[in-house]
């Protein structure tokens, strides 16, 4: 192929990765070590880099035995009902099949790259087997990705953010990137896509939910707003994934509005009531256990006035979960404490009258599905229902917190992307969450965000790699 | 919860803050022993928090890995913080309590000891004996006894040396007793803490190594580390063996092969190769883990220490090299008056982290032992190994 004269001052590389995270870096360094240069531009600071990669602690491995770390094998089948139960069969079988089969591979490429494991963490031991933990969190895996990097001679460029790309019959031909001196041409041969979803950005949000959007929290990086993900769009590349959809739990209310990350979750619903901001019940607080029912919350608080929940415990309750790491409102009486979190105590002392006279059962037992719930109350309260009655009183606040967006571009095998019309772009992939819609349709399976990451990382950085060298 | 209001300083309250956000999160367990030990609590009293920040050897990984550290706003910077309360820990528990202050201008304190030792002893010497005597040339057993009667070191030294003990002792144990009281402490704990202190096991992130220049491991650390704590050790086998022989009727000077030179000489070598290194470490030290202590001033105790191990073993190789000369005298003036500040310094210097620090890894691995059946969980050779 003929390379084009660059313009003066342009940027000439083999290619361009946009994104900074788990799959950008996969792609980055496998397309460095099959022989090409690689630019990469992180819309990001330095100190900010590596979008939700940050936030992660594991990865979900396929393998047929255990190693020490990983407590047993976790065969490919079981892996495949696993996400097919998540999906509801709303997945590439191809995709997923693919994925899969490489994630056994993951272990070993990870640690050529200096990422190191570790048991799973305490309070997760029901990973322990199918996930692989990162020593040291995400940002640990992500510091050493980097390291790896560098040492390979890969550009990479903090606070530049890819705002243009140049599509002719279908080829990438370059782009424009901006950063603290302005924008610049690059000349690159292949394209990457792997900059993430648009989770952070709270207008494209309430085109899909209403203004209710604007009061979510973003539980990652800030940095997540699609941008990159808008202009493929706009260039006719086909989109995959419900835009209406997002994976949005329920999370402490005084989080920050972003990037918040694991230490916000709340795990006391199920010891109390949750009231509205018009003091009002509005779900079964002991349908499940928490695990089960965090996700789900997420929606349900949305769809409340101002998308806030209380959470009403009394001092029966107040030790029996682990504490949240802002500390609850804290009153008396209940009326002191409607006070304190805003909220009309006329109403709230009618509806915890009613929900104390409901409470049935008697042999409480936070471990199991026990006996005590609420009888002729609507929505009832089916387990662990005790009546509120206690002082000390407490309240939390719950919000949604959304974690990632499903929207995203079609890709083939070959980590391709594909246009609208079916074509198939010789010289333009994309890995990660961009395109993590193609396997993960709805639901969610703790650590395969980062599975579809790095095999796709893997996959788009070794087809770009051997289409610029030909 | 928070208790900001219940802690007696600032640097209890942050530690406070900080290990309630990081017992949230956890994805630092596998790096060293401080957040397997906070894993054992949800609150924490000053003295778990005191115990905490002597558990931590100040390795940084925590730092990089950090999803919330700084700029994040919820601002964990552990290494910094647990360094701050430590070094404010060492003062809480000083024996006797008046000698705290000491603590707030170490460097201070430890240069006018120096010097007012260096004096004491010249002038002692010049006092006792005759200027033709400290100014002459002695060889031979015995020469250095001519400038300083043996009783007169062994009783001197002897005593610096007690207080130094009884001191540090007494501090221990109200360092061990601010922690708790812990029941059935087994032989296996002690040995088990024994050996993290002398491998340095968690001065190593947990396998990945750990970092305090930037993101990219350094083992250098543990480096200077080991040739400081084990040039220590030879020293002071040194002077063991000189005792020994000396009441086996063997007087020093000694010979140039002799063991007691080759310890002390090598030690010596140790001693001021690893206290240099972690001198340039400092200097090289990323300034977002680096304590506001930390910056060469009097309050700088690690600085201070550094300095007063390198005076002694400068000192003592300098009189290896001079003690056939006529400036013998004035050079053993110089190093016994080093060497006297040293010891009686040791209970009110950074020498203390050292104490604590053993007592915290007795603590963590017996309270391990009683939570999970067995010693602490071994992170880094777990990490070793690879999938099959």
């Amino acid at each position: 192929m003929k390379r084009p004269t660059a313009p003066p001052g342009a940027l000439k590389v083999d290619v361009l990765v946009a994104g900074g995270g788990n799959a950008a870096m996969c792609a980055a360094i496998t397309a460095a070590r099959n022989g090409a240069s690689v630019l990469v531009v992180e819309k990001a600071p330095k100190a900010w880099r590596g979008g939700n990669t940050r936030h992660t602690r594991n990865m979900r491995v396929a393998h047929d035995e255990g190693n020490g770390i990983l407590t047993g094998p976790y065969p490919f089948e079981e892996f495949w009902d696993d996400l097919q139960r998540v999906t509801k069969g709303n997945t590439n079988e191809e995709l997923a099949t693919l994925t899969l089969e490489r994630s056994k591979e993951l272990w070993d490429f990870l640690w050529a790259q200096g990422v190191r494991f570790q048991p799973s963490l305490g309070g997760t031991l029901s990973l322990g087997r199918t996930n692989a933990f990162f020593l040291g969190g995400g940002r640990s895996m992500l510091n050493a990705l980097y390291r790896t990097a560098e040492d390979l001679g890969i550009d990479i460029r903090y606070d530049t953010e890819l705002i243009d790309i140049d599509v002719e019959d279908g080829f990438f031909t370059g782009a424009t990137i901006r950063d603290g001196d302005g924008t610049h041409r690059v000349e690159a041969r292949g394209f990457v896509a792997a900059s993430g979803g648009f989770e952070a950005d709270l207008d494209w949000l309430a085109d899909a939910w209403g203004p209710p959007a604007k009061n979510f929290l973003v539980r990652g990086t800030p940095y997540n707003t699609g941008s990159v993900l808008r202009l493929l769009i706009d260039k006719g590349f086909d989109q995959i994934g419900d835009p209406q959809q997002c994976h949005c739990v329920a999370i402490d209310g005084r989080a920050p509005k972003f990037d918040g990350g694991i230490v916000t979750r709340l795990d006391c619903v199920p010891f109390g009531i949750v009231l509205n901001a018009e003091g009002e019940r509005f779900y079964d607080e002991g349908e499940d256990f928490w695990p089960k029912r965090y996700a789900i919350w997420g929606r349900l608080v949305a769809a409340q006035p101002d998308q806030v929940g209380h959470v009403l415990i009394d001092s029966k309750s107040i030790n029996l979960f682990m504490p949240s790491v802002y500390p609850p409102e804290r009153a008396d009486t209940l009326e002191e404490l409607c006070q304190k979190i805003g909220i009309d105590p006329t109403k709230v002392a009618e509806t915890v009258a009613t929900f104390n006279a409901a409470c049935r059962g008697s042999h409480f037992d936070h471990t199991v599905h026990d006996d005590c719930h609420t009888e002729g109350l609507t929505p009832p309260k089916t387990h662990w229902a005790r009546p509120i009655d206690t002082p000390p009183f407490y309240a939390y606040s719950l919000r949604p917190g959304i974690t990632f967006t499903y929207l995203g571009i079609r890709v083939d095998r070959e980590g391709h992307m594909l246009f609208a019309d079916g074509a198939v772009s010789p010289n333009m992939f994309a890995a990660g969450e961009i395109m993590a819609g193609n396997i993960l349709g709805e639901g969610y399976l703790a650590g395969i965000g980062m599975t579809i990451g790095s095999v796709f990382g893997r996959i788009a950085g070794q087809g770009v790699s051997t289409y610029v060298r030909n | 919860m928070s208790a900001t209001d219940a802690f007696a300083s600032p640097n209890l309250a942050e530690v406070d803050r900080q290990m309630n956000f990081c017992n949230a999160c956890r994805y630092c367990e596998g790096l060293c022993a401080v957040f397997p030990a906070m894993e054992l609590r949800r609150v924490f009293t000053p003295g778990e928090l005191d115990y905490l920040s002597n558990l931590c050897h100040n390795c940084g990984a925590c730092f990089y890995d950090c999803q919330y550290a700084p700029p994040h706003e919820i601002a964990i910077n552990v290494p910094v913080a647990m360094a701050e309360l430590r070094e404010e820990s060492y003062a809480r528990y000083a024996w006797p309590r008046a000698l705290a202050p000491v603590f707030a201008r170490n460097g201070v304190w430890l240069t006018v000891g120096a010097a007012l030792f260096v004096a004491l002893f010249i002038g002692g010497f010049m006092a006792w004996k005759d200027p033709q005597v400290l100014f002459g040339v002695h060889v031979g057993e015995g020469a250095f006894y001519k400038i300083m009667p043996h009783y007169g070191m062994v009783g001197l030294f002897g005593a610096a040396f007690l207080y130094a003990i009884v001191a540090s002792v007494m501090s221990l144990v109200t360092f061990w007793r601010a922690a708790g009281p812990i029941e059935g402490l087994s032989a296996i704990s002690v040995a088990r803490a024994m050996h993290d202190a002398a491998t340095l096991r968690y001065l190593d992130g947990g396998g990945m190594g750990c970092m305090h220049e930037s993101e990219r491991p350094s083992d250098r650390r543990r480096l200077y580390h080991h040739f400081t704590f084990y040039g220590f050790l030879l020293c002071f086998a040194a002077t063991g063996a000189g005792t020994l022989y000396h009441y086996a009727g063997v007087e020093a000077p000694y010979p140039y092969w002799h063991p007691v030179v080759i310890l002390g000489v090598l030690g010596g070598i140790g001693l001021i190769v690893g206290p240099l290194g972690l001198l340039a470490t400092r200097r090289e030290r990323d300034p977002a883990i680096t304590s506001a202590n930390a910056d060469g001033s009097a309050r700088d105790m690690g600085t201070a220490f550094i300095i007063m191990l390198v005076a002694t073993s400068a000192t003592g190789l300098l009189l290896l090299v001079l003690r056939a000369t006529p400036l013998m005298g004035i050079t053993l003036a110089l190093h016994l008056g080093v060497v006297f500040a040293l010891f009686v310094s040791l209970p009110y210097s950074k020498f203390v982290h050292g104490i604590y620090r053993f007592a915290a890894l007795v603590r963590h691995a017996h309270e391990q032992r009683v939570a999970h059946g067995a010693p602490a969980a071994a992170p880094a050779p777990a990490a070793e190994r690879r999938a099959a």
